[in-house]
């Protein structure tokens, strides 16, 4: 039980989120309207998305410097729930870009940039398909992770901010800091973010102990 | 060390002048079908259509020229120059033999898509520039991923799709500063993004040096 408080957090946290989420009250803006409740689900995606993809790299760096299988499965589980919140995080914003923009894809560099940085980490698991010798396999993709994380770096933290975007909080557009001036919504927004985070950390634990479990009977196996 | 294995690859492609004239004629072939394709209707190659057709271009021949540096190796030779050459010294070779590549066909790409559909470019300085950083920035990347490619089945494909996502953000500037270069803006209003293209080549190519000893070693 002392072990689990950040799973009985999250999902505290979650609840708050979604209840708070849609009764609270949230300022009247035009175009916006109610449709700034996605807030509280769009943007807490990405920065789950992010680090789910850093905890990645970090397992990739940690298995390349000591070869232990246990962290290549942590890398490819953190990459695997890293892109389940990201395919999130572009469906929320379709449905909100259809209701604000007027339709879900609207060619803007953030949706381009998110898009460009699932193909990468469909990538990583095509790569990690065409590769037999498991060894090899688990080298190769933690190098191509790390490469890849790099390389994605300019393309969602620098070039956005470069481009004129019609995104929130981008381009001079007001994000939420100018949306709120009484800062009601951060006592949402603040706790959504860390319960997503946690979501998608208690996702990935898990599945990382189903594949060990699974690794565990194939070796039972294999001495039968 | 680096000097006599850059000397090797050299060499070896003067060799086999097969591969260097396949490449020339691959963008011969693909300038050419652009301009048949554009031909029947004049005037339909505007300024920016014709910096997509360009980067389209010039991105396929780099990623198919790189690939043949780990591709197409033997694999004794590896063996060999495992024995022989520590690992920094063989990516840093080879990264500066395929810039030199991918500047000679990005250079005779715009050469000869000067003489099938003309030339939009106001600023030749600032567009060569271009083409020298996004050469290194091709060659940076698309190296260390060949090497990934090359160990793994279908690695054409493969080198395909691991690539384009990673390179996207290069040609992305690229693209940026070609329209200001047919704009006839001058160098202020590309000078940002020349300094970013300039940080992913350097992000890239250093990631790929303490990178690749690991893929060497496999």
């Amino acid at each position: 039980m002392t072990k689990n408080w950040w799973k009985i957090a999250a999902v505290i946290l979650l609840i708050y989120t979604v209840v708070a989420g849609f009764l609270m009250g949230v300022p009247r803006l035009v175009i916006v309207n109610e449709t700034i409740r996605a807030l509280y689900f769009h943007v807490p995606m990405w920065f789950g998305m992010v680090i789910m993809f850093l905890v990645s790299t970090l397992y990739a760096i940690k298995y390349l410097r000591n070869s232990d299988p246990k962290n290549d499965i942590l890398s490819v589980e953190f990459a695997n729930t890293g892109l389940l919140f990201g395919l999130l995080g572009i469906f929320t914003g379709m449905i909100w870009a259809n209701y604000t923009w007027g339709s879900p894809w609207h060619g803007d560099p953030k949706q381009n940039g998110a898009a460009i940085a699932l193909l990468v980490y469909l990538a990583y698991f095509v790569l990690r398909g065409s590769v037999d010798n498991a060894e090899q396999r688990s080298r190769l993709s933690a190098v191509y992770n790390i490469f890849a994380f790099a390389a994605m770096i300019p393309l969602i933290f620098i070039i956005p901010r470069m481009t004129s975007s019609m995104h929130p909080g981008s381009g001079g557009n007001p994000g939420f800091n100018m949306y709120d001036l009484d800062s009601k919504m951060r006592m949402v927004f603040y706790p959504a973010v860390i319960g997503w985070i946690l979501l998608g950390v208690w996702i990935a634990t898990l599945r990382v102990r189903t594949r060990n479990a699974e690794e565990k009977i194939l070796e039972i196996e294999d001495y039968a | 060390m680096i000097i006599a294995l850059f000397k090797k690859e050299f060499t070896l492609e003067l060799r086999r002048k097969s591969v260097v004239s396949g490449l020339l004629l691959y963008l011969f072939s693909t300038a050419f079908i652009c301009y048949l394709t554009f031909n029947l209707r004049q005037n339909l190659v505007t300024p920016l259509v014709w910096s997509a057709l360009f980067w389209i271009t010039i991105l396929f021949t780099a990623v198919n020229s790189v690939a043949k540096s780990f591709i197409g190796e033997k694999k004794g030779r590896d063996m060999y120059y495992y024995s022989i050459a520590n690992p920094s010294s063989i990516i840093l070779s080879k990264i500066l033999y395929n810039f030199l590549l991918c500047t000679l066909l990005a250079a005779s790409g715009y050469i000869l898509f000067l003489l099938f559909l003309g030339n939009p470019i106001y600023d030749k300085l600032i567009f060569g520039t271009l083409i020298l950083l996004t050469a290194m920035g091709f060659a940076s990347s698309l190296t260390l991923l060949s090497s990934i490619a090359a160990k793994a089945n279908n690695s054409t494909i493969l080198m395909a799709v691991l690539s384009f996502p990673v390179v996207i953000s290069i040609l992305l500037m690229a693209i940026k500063i070609t329209k200001n270069c047919i704009d006839g803006l001058g160098w202020d209003a590309s000078w940002d993004e020349m300094l970013t293209l300039l940080a992913i080549n350097c992000l890239v190519t250093a990631v790929s040096y303490l990178l690749f000893p690991y893929i060497w070693r496999s």
